[in-house]
């Protein structure tokens, strides 16, 4: 196949890689340019371990050709904590201990930031549905939930 | 040794919640996990997988695949040692390298859907997977056989035909499926039965369920011209792995350096090797590093999930709900290899309660599966389920509460279990009054709603832990284990060396050290890092204390016994005026001027890690039309001993009370007539997605295990015990029907539902 | 391009089916091309008769359109069904028909819809029916160097109402076990005049049941009518056995769904 020149901006850099036809967008995160903050929990859609913001929208980039991404901007994990200073779900995921082993915690807080920009006064039941498409096999999802709630509130509250 | 901590009421950091040492690395996305390390000139290796459960390998032609370029290694079988049949007496668990090696890479015969065949290592993974399609297999397809009971019949295929069962006498003249049975009895059932007013008997079947990490196995092998390998792997114990490494590859031990990766999920099934052995062969035939990464269909086929079961249950009991007997016997599905849990069945099922006359068996059989594997508490749930579902039954025909007939039959300190194990100090009692009192117990329900309780009892494992704990100049503290950190042990860790020392947290970082600078560790598994490897650390962290004491008396030119160490100072002997206590720091900058570095170190063999129950509750909703179950509401009680990091205790109970939520409702492998396995992925192996259930109520019961300097028990496997038992005795009070067989998943649950419905009009 | 390099050449939308299938090293295509990239396949247009859907509009751009939402709810539920959040964003109709999964949650309910299927290739552009679209699993009536473009759904008169519901065994990310659409009208006095009832995952491709639209036109949503309905749902059903459910209780839950999908319907085209 088919070796293909993109540009695209990541985490606020442009970045230029170079990818085959059927080389995932997590191929080329994890591989092309050393983000392996995104993890490859099953390669097809069903776990959520590689959840990304792309042009706003949350993506499984396993999911997403490398091909496609051209002029894209694309936020991964690396890029959720802003000089230093963590992201409110960053910090309170680590307040309510909701994490384990953490590998699906990077799809989960790229998930939970885009459902909390659409939804800023979320249920219970909307954040569980909302991490629907990210599993966790850890925590049982009890803590997660309320580390999101709790970072909705706080985010609410403060205006940011 | 204990009185120090034992006398303490009011810990600063034990028990305290605290952020993790390790946790801004893990939302941040610099953790690095087995898949997210490189190796300068790594190649990359894919495994040629059998297509059939069971057939016989007549030849393997693996000339093209080498002439390929790009390819470096190719490997089969013949590449990796053999191993001879282990002689009895055989341990509570198998762990025959005779099987390990072929399970590694299939010999004489492939023995289930996924089996190792082949292995390739090549400049890319494109070129790896183009290499397996050249390799030539030639099989003999045999019939394969799952169902465990079919299996240990005569006249069923052989999986193996070495393996005749052992403990009858005189040997059997064929070979067998069934490898052993392990068994266990008191008193005289068949009098307790006559004794009995009500009786209640019972089959039932569970299947086999997979722990379900995240993280894929992954692992890279660097192997030297001079017989040395370095391995980076994602394990729950890299010791274990170096070990099973050693033998199978016929190794010295101290040539084999491994370093565990952070860890993505185990419960488990990350206690053994898979792809680490092939990793070092094929480095050493290339002479270059070695990566590779198992994908999640080939995690779901080749890798172990725990034991399927078939199983009937019999409990005869007073109207009193005093139990008078209690017989069991179960089939436990090894898959392609011995070692199932079988005596762990033994010891679950009844021990929770003084039940005169016992008598429990359990049989392990071989199937055309994948060998079997630990799973959170092994061998324990499935028991619990037959066991505990038994006592439900007859807690309704006796028309007993059920917690009551639990407390009426309860084991208390310095009871046996059916194995002989006497139980020290124990919360069985404060747990099911807990329990009874909490408010869920009381609250109403809705319709289609249904109830159900289960108690889970969990005997833990200590073993031997190493620990260094090294105090550096500027005062701060390095402490080091053996053990990976699967779900927060730094904390507990850190927390209990500064609780030791009397400094801040934040003094203190934890870390995970590879296998060539500590002591043997075993694995993080059986709930037994906080306790034994917490020991070790309290006992390293104490040598230092008595360190710093001799410094401070050196320092001083007093007698050593007369330096107490107080709130992280030695503080000098009343009387001498002039003498100010010194903080650790202050010790610190000046040891390696007075004599040398300070460092502690404790290498233990921890025992007394007790028994340990969780008692669950929980509401679910059924559609009567569709068979869908919701779990509405979870309650779980447990005797946690002294929570550490009471945060990640919780964590544990809820954890393990949702796998087992996945496990009762709709966790299960489909295999077609030739069993090859139909869902490889997380689409179809369902586990539960975080809109399945409802928020998990932890209570931790604190009952200090008197064996231990803070009183720890383990935490990470009673909440997934009594969970399967639970859910399905909600669901069975939901519908009003008795199931006895797991997955309660919504074609079984609505055919009994309209079973019902049909024979009541 | 689709045409010369032939059955090798895939075209995608979303990827999300495509790039697991390539995964699974279940095709090897040897050329992709990017649907999206074809602006007309981007959008959503409402014409005068009909709103025409991109091929390669996803769910969530679907879900995000409230006029579209609020004339035909039951279809954008069922593609907004499709997958997580996470799916949502890459996922199409386009790409959900061509896929021609028995399972595929928007093929009923735009079959109880009606729509059409616009196909362009090398001899121009023609249009078919959603029911015809889908031949078999995995195949579809597209003839060599043929690809959707769009969808049609007409604009439904007043007092109309449509609802998608599926069984799955878990609350979110399972394939359907049973599906089942309904669309229809009613007069001012809340009889129906035309409906359409269609089911999904109980045979070779989702399928209309012709006989619902008899049980329902002229009445009203009475027990019987509903019993019925259950009844023709359940003896369209030609289900298999499979890792996802079996045959009889697919069987079974076909007629609960459509009674249920029946009701939502009602209830949005007596709001409408």
């Amino acid at each position: 196949m088919a070796k293909h020149v993109v540009t695209a901006v990541v985490n606020g850099d442009e970045v230029d890689f170079t990818c085959r036809t059927d080389q995932t967008l997590l191929d080329v995160l994890r591989t092309e340019l050393y983000l392996t903050g995104s993890k490859n929990g099953c390669g097809t859609g069903d776990c959520g371990a590689c959840t990304v913001i792309m042009n706003g929208r949350p993506v499984n980039a396993c999911l997403v050709l490398g091909a496609e991404v051209g002029s894209a901007e694309i936020e991964t994990i690396e890029g959720m904590a802003k000089g230093g200073e963590l992201h409110p779900l960053q910090r309170k995921f680590l307040e309510h201990a909701a994490l384990q082993c953490g590998v699906c915690t990077p799809g989960i807080l790229n998930m939970a930031k885009v459902f909390l920009e659409k939804n800023p006064d979320p249920t219970e039941i909307e954040v569980r549905y909302g991490l629907a498409g990210n599993l966790c096999r850890c925590t049982g999802y009890d803590k997660i939930v309320r580390a999101v709630m709790d970072a909705a509130e706080e985010m609410r509250t403060s205006g940011s | 040794m204990n009185e120090i901590s034992k006398a303490k009421s009011n810990y600063k950091w034990v028990g305290k919640r605290t952020p993790r040492p390790d946790g801004i690395d893990k939302v941040t996305g610099k953790a690095r996990y087995g898949d997210d390390m490189i190796v300068p000139g790594m190649l990359h290796a894919k495994i040629l997988r059998s297509p059939h459960a069971h057939a016989r390998i007549l030849s393997i032609d693996t000339s093209k695949a080498k002439a390929l370029k790009g390819v470096k290694a190719v490997m089969t079988h013949a590449d990796i040692p053999d191993h001879p049949l282990m002689k009895p007496p055989y341990p509570p668990i198998v762990n025959d390298m005779h099987d390990i090696c072929r399970n590694v890479m299939a010999r004489e015969k492939a023995l289930y859907d996924g089996h190792a065949v082949a292995a390739v290592a090549a400049t890319d993974e494109a070129i790896a997977i183009e290499a397996l399609k050249l390799i030539e297999v030639e099989y003999e397809v045999l019939k394969p056989i799952l169902d465990p009971m079919d299996a240990a019949q005569p006249g069923a295929p052989i999986l193996h035909d070495d393996q005749f069962t052992f403990g009858i006498e005189p040997k059997p003249d064929k070979p067998s499926n069934l490898f052993r049975s392990i068994k266990g009895q008191r008193g005289d059932v068949e009098k307790g039965f006559a004794e009995a007013d009500v009786i209640v008997e019972r089959d039932y079947s569970s299947e086999p369920v997979h722990q379900g990490f995240i993280e894929p196995l992954a692992c890279i092998a660097t192997a030297s011209e001079n017989d040395s390998v370095d391995l980076w792997t994602t394990t729950q114990g890299h010791f274990v792995i170096r070990a099973l490494c050693s033998k199978v590859l016929k190794m010295e031990i101290a040539k084999i350096r491994v370093t565990a990766s952070e860890i993505g999920g185990g419960f488990g099934g990350k206690n053994t090797v898979y792809g680490e052995p092939v990793a070092i062969r094929l480095s050493q035939m290339s002479g270059r590093p070695v990566r590779m990464v198992m994908t999640r269909s080939e995690i779901f086929r080749a890798t172990g999930p725990t034991v399927g079961t078939r199983s009937r249950v019999k409990i005869g009991a007073k109207k009193d709900g005093t139990i008078t007997a209690a017989h069991a016997e179960i089939y436990y599905q090894a898959g392609a290899f011995k070692g199932s849990p079988v005596g762990r069945a033994v010891e679950t099922f009844f021990s929770a309660y003084t039940i005169p006359n016992v008598y429990a068996i359990a049989h392990d059989v071989c199937v055309n599966r994948p060998r079997v594997a630990a799973y959170r508490a092994p061998g324990a749930p499935m028991a619990c389920y037959a066991a505990e579902s038994t006592l439900n039954e007859l807690a309704d025909k006796l028309g007993m509460d059920p917690i009551d007939l639990r407390l009426k039959n309860a084991v208390t300190d310095g009871c046996e279990s059916l194995m002989g194990t006497k139980f020290g100090h124990i919360g069985l009692v404060d747990v099911l009054e807990q329990m009874k009192n909490h408010p869920h117990y009381k609250a109403p329900l809705g319709p289609n709603q249904g109830r159900g309780f289960a108690l889970g009892y969990w005997m833990h494992g200590g073993g031997l832990s190493s620990v260094s704990v090294n105090l550096q100049d500027d005062g701060t503290v390095t402490v080091a284990t053996g053990n990976p950190d699967i779900g927060g042990s730094r904390s507990s860790m850190r927390a209990m060396s500064a609780e030791e020392l009397g400094v801040d947290i934040e003094t203190i970082k934890p870390v995970v050290g590879d296998t060539s600078v500590l002591g043997y560790s075993h694995l993080t598994a059986g709930s037994r890092t906080t306790f034994a490897t917490g020991w070790a650390v309290v006992n390293a962290t104490r040598e230092i204390i008595e360190k710093l004491r001799a410094l401070a008396a050196k320092k001083w030119d007093v007698p050593v016994d007369d330096v107490a160490w107080e709130a992280g100072s030695a503080i000098p002997p009343a009387g001498k005026g002039d003498l100010k206590p010194m903080t650790l720091k202050e010790l610190a900058g000046i040891a390696t001027k007075m004599g040398g570095a300070i460092a502690g170190h404790s290498e233990i063999n921890a025992g007394g890690a007790g028994a340990a129950f969780s008692a669950q509750l929980v509401d679910v909703e059924v559609d009567p039309e569709t068979g869908f179950v919701s779990p509405k509401r979870y309650t779980v009680v447990q005797d946690v001993g002294r929570a550490i990091s009471p945060d990640y205790v919780e964590g544990q109970i809820q954890g393990g009370a949702v796998q087992g939520i996945g496990w009762a409702l709709n966790e299960e492998y489909f295999y077609d007539k030739d069993a090859k396995l139909q869902n490889t992925g997380f689409l179809d192996y369902r586990m539960p997605v975080a809109s399945d259930v409802p928020m998990i109520d932890a209570v931790l019961v604190e009952v200090p295990n008197p064996n231990h300097p803070y009183g720890v028990r383990g935490v990470g496997e009673p909440p997934i015990v009594p969970a399967p038992a639970a859910v399905a005795n909600a669901v069975e009070h939901a519908i009003g029907k008795y199931m006895g067989s797991l997955p309660l998943s919504p074609p079984k649950i609505l055919e009994a539902i309209q079973t019902t419905k049909a024979a009541a009009e | 391009m689709l045409g010369a390099e032939g059955p090798k050449a895939k075209v995608f939308a979303g990827g999300t089916d495509l790039l697991v299938q390539m995964k699974e090293q279940l095709i090897e295509p040897s050329l992709l091309i990017d649907l999206k990239k074809i602006a007309e396949t981007r959008k959503i247009a409402f014409e005068k008769d009909v709103v025409r859907i991109g091929a390669a509009v996803t769910g969530a751009e679907m879900g995000e359109n409230d006029k579209l939402k609020a004339m035909w709810p039951g279809v954008v539920e069922a593609v907004e069904l499709i997958g997580s959040y996470q799916i949502q964003g890459r996922a199409t109709m386009g790409g959900n028909l061509c896929n021609a999964s028995p399972a595929a949650d928007s093929v009923p309910a735009l079959i109880a819809a009606d729509a059409r299927v616009v196909i362009a290739g090398p001899n121009g552009t023609r249009e078919v029916a959603v029911e015809k679209f889908p031949t078999a699993p995995g195949k579809t009536c597209l003839d060599k160097g043929e690809f959707v473009v769009s969808i049609l759904l007409p604009i439904p008169p007043k007092h109309s109402g449509d609802a998608y519901l599926r069984f799955i065994p878990r609350t979110e990310m399972d394939i359907a076990v049973v599906g089942a659409g309904v669309a229809m009208t009613l007069d001012g006095k809340g009889t129906c005049t035309a409906a359409r009832m269609s089911l999904g995952a109980v045979s070779a491709t989702a399928q209309l049941v012709e006989p619902a639209a008899n049980i329902l036109i002229g009445n009203k949503l009475t027990d019987a009518v509903l019993e019925s309905l259950a009844d023709v749902a359940r003896k369209a059903c030609k289900p298999i056995d499979d890792k996802r459910g079996t045959i009889k209780f697919r069987t079974q839950v076909a007629g609960v769904l459509a009674c249920r999908a029946a009701k939502i319907a009602w209830q949005r085209a007596e709001k409408n």
